[in-house]
């Protein structure tokens, strides 16, 4: 895999008209004297960070196992690399299998979590599910720091997580029977917009290895034959 | 994109340059890949040049990062890959007298996309598990547009690269003149890399995701007319076209019957004439030019390979959905495991069971190509599933019996669903080659 100057210079060479645009409209009407400068133009790419945020991102407020009140976007997602998965602590069917699973996997990533990676964990009934139980359920599962769980005085709020991430079902039945819920964790590096998405329950280390990626995009994975 | 993985879909190619969806790369970086563009057979069966009747042409690559393929796909990071031989020329007046590339042999690329109404920007949704739908849809990249042909024959590749849209492709004329619109017949003569032993007349044409089909149209006696390349198929969601049977296609039954007996759907399979998207107009008023081209009705093509060798092995792949999660028999995509290992130079059965309920998954399967042998143990009926493939629909319900020759090439491939939404989401498996194969029958 080698990282050859010619391919980079073209790669560089197409990106030039892009970053031009930017400056054409870097003089707005109103910068005179004395006026309110415009607002500067957001580029294509801050503009789609932007629309991912507003879809997908809510700015909710929630409370984590230690009591601690935080922003969903401002405080858990912005700039950061994160996974986002729900469960509820009287869940026995699918939720103590991606736990279990999620525990692993942040023992298999060790000191990345916390440091590159911020593992988090929401409740789908936060009306049982108070801060005292879910400091409970998360210290069954040996979960270290870097791994928060979140509850919410305010359950509509946790239902509209639930949506702007995506984990829904088409079937309003099945949308709306908790024992089906999804078992996926999205994953993202927020800054660099990178989202996707992996089954709680896949291999742990492939589950891992998959986190590493969002953290390090810059690392190959194909080897020289 | 941060990181990509290109493959050349439908290849005979070594495992090394398949573009496996594990083996990305970042950007600024690049992959050479090795294409022979062998027969299959050239190691085996047929060697040194492999088997004629193994013959690819309508190909077409796109990027398969794991996790990440929709997204980039949808940006735009596919293509088509054409290959001619002796038979299949691109000259009219060679070979098997197909219409000329490129003048008359025109590769037709959909794909339906959402723009920002505000900004016509392209928007994805990068959150959805289901499948994306689009209500723009674009021919070679532009939305709806027109081709002006001459009065003659003309061959078409038809490529679905998704992301989860299926089309029911017909040729309707007299849209918005007095009486109704007219439905025209025309040929298929190919089936995703290949072509099929001889031309069929159809009515329409179904493909899903990462599927082509090969079709003849004869404008010749439409001079000064225009028509249109109408998708009637219905399509409300990420889960497959609404109230779709496996044998029940527009041509072979009246319409909107039994295909809304079989699920119970209030929304019929299949549009009227008229009332579907009319994605590609057809202005047939280009000159009078000659046309050296076969009449399909005279064309005889290659024969399918036989498919009666006693499978060593019978394997079993349920596709199904467990809390939200794709899964193929109730395991994920993992790229650091090898579900199952086929032998080289064998045969098998491969059995796909769809246990999604009303979910439809068009599953792809490198390296080799398939026949199907039955669905839901019938033999099949549409013309479309009686040539070679590389990726066959399974329906709501159904359990399609496909079979394999694996032969040349040693080394690592998946399954997947092509539906590439369900593709991200881990309902894909990897399997290799090896001069020594097991015998798990549900890997």
């Amino acid at each position: 895999m080698p990282d050859i100057s010619r391919r980079k210079f073209v790669s560089l060479a197409a990106a030039t008209p892009l970053a031009a645009v930017p400056l054409v409209a870097g003089f707005p009407a109103g910068t005179a004297f004395g006026t309110t400068p415009a607002a500067p133009a957001l580029t294509l790419s801050e503009r789609a960070r932007r629309r991912i945020q507003e879809q997908h991102l809510p700015n909710l407020t929630l409370i984590s196992h230690e009591g601690k009140r935080v922003l969903f976007y401002d405080d858990l997602i912005k700039n950061k690399c994160v996974t986002l998965n729900f469960f509820y602590a009287h869940c026995d069917e699918i939720c103590p299998l991606v736990t279990a699973n999620l525990a692993r996997v942040q023992q298999l990533l060790g000191n990345q979590v916390g440091r590159d990676i911020q593992m988090y964990s929401f409740t789908l009934k936060p009306q049982e599910d108070t801060v005292e139980v879910i400091r409970e359920y998360r210290k069954k599962y040996d979960a270290k720091p870097g791994w928060t769980f979140f509850t919410t005085p305010k359950p509509e709020d946790m239902e509209q997580l639930r949506k702007a991430i995506g984990f829904t079902y088409p079937d309003p039945a099945i949308d709306a029977d908790k024992t089906q819920h999804i078992g996926n964790v999205r994953y993202g590096n927020e800054r660099l917009m990178l989202w996707s998405a992996c089954p709680g329950m896949a291999s742990a280390k492939w589950v891992a290895e998959t986190f590493e990626w969002m953290v390090h995009p810059e690392r190959p994975r194909v080897q020289p034959s | 994109m941060a990181s990509v993985t290109t493959h050349l879909h439908n290849a005979h190619n070594p495992s090394e340059s398949d573009g496996n969806p594990c083996d990305f790369y970042p950007a600024g970086h690049f992959c050479d890949q090795y294409y022979p563009n062998v027969l299959a057979g050239f190691n085996s069966t047929n060697a040194p040049n492999g088997d004629i009747n193994e013959a690819l042409g309508t190909l077409w690559y796109h990027d398969h990062r794991v996790d990440f393929t929709s997204q980039n796909t949808y940006k735009g990071l596919f293509g088509f890959y054409c290959l001619f031989n002796n038979l299949d020329t691109g000259d009219e007046t060679t070979g098997f007298r197909l219409p000329s590339f490129p003048q008359f042999d025109i590769p037709l690329a959909f794909a339906d996309k959402v723009f920002d109404p505000q900004t016509g920007e392209l928007v994805f949704d990068l959150f959805n598990l289901d499948g994306i739908l689009g209500d723009k849809f674009l021919v070679n990249g532009v939305i709806q547009p027109f081709l002006q042909v001459s009065p003659r024959r003309y061959r078409f590749r038809l490529l679905d690269p998704g992301p989860s849209r299926f089309y029911e492709f017909f040729l309707t004329g007299n849209i918005g003149g007095t009486g109704s619109p007219t439905t025209n017949p025309f040929f298929l003569i190919g089936t995703d890399g290949n072509l099929i032993p001889a031309p069929v007349q159809v009515q329409s044409v179904r493909i899903g995701p990462a599927e082509r089909v090969d079709v003849v149209i004869d404008f010749t006696n439409f001079a000064g007319q225009t028509l249109y390349l109408e998708n009637r198929l219905n399509q409300i969601n990420g889960q497959g076209p609404v109230a779709v049977d496996s044998q029940l296609f527009a041509q072979n039954e009246p319409v909107n019957t039994e295909c809304t007996q079989v699920l119970a759907s209030t929304i019929p399979a299949i549009r009227p004439a008229g009332a579907g998207d009319l994605i590609l107009q057809f202005q047939v008023t280009g000159p009078k030019v000659a046309d050296h081209s076969l009449p399909p009705s005279k064309q005889k093509f290659y024969s399918l390979p036989t498919t009666t060798d006693t499978p060593r092995v019978v394997r079993t792949f349920k596709f199904d959905r467990l809390n939200g999660q794709w899964s193929i028999n109730g395991q994920f995509m993992d790229c650091n495991t090898f579900r199952f290992t086929v032998q080289q130079n064998s045969s098998e059965h491969w059995l796909l069971t769809n246990l999604t309920g009303d979910w439809t998954h068009p599953v792809h399967i490198h390296l080799e190509e398939h026949q199907i042998l039955s669905r839901n143990r019938s033999a099949p009926t549409v013309p479309a599933d009686r040539g070679r493939k590389d990726v066959t629909q399974l329906h709501p319900n159904e359990r399609v019996e496909l079979f394999f020759r694996f032969r040349d090439w040693l080394g690592k491939y998946p399954i997947h669903c092509h539906n590439v939404v369900h593709e991200d989401h881990a309902m894909m498996a990897l399997w290799h080659v090896e001069p020594t194969g097991d015998n798990v029958q549900v890997p």
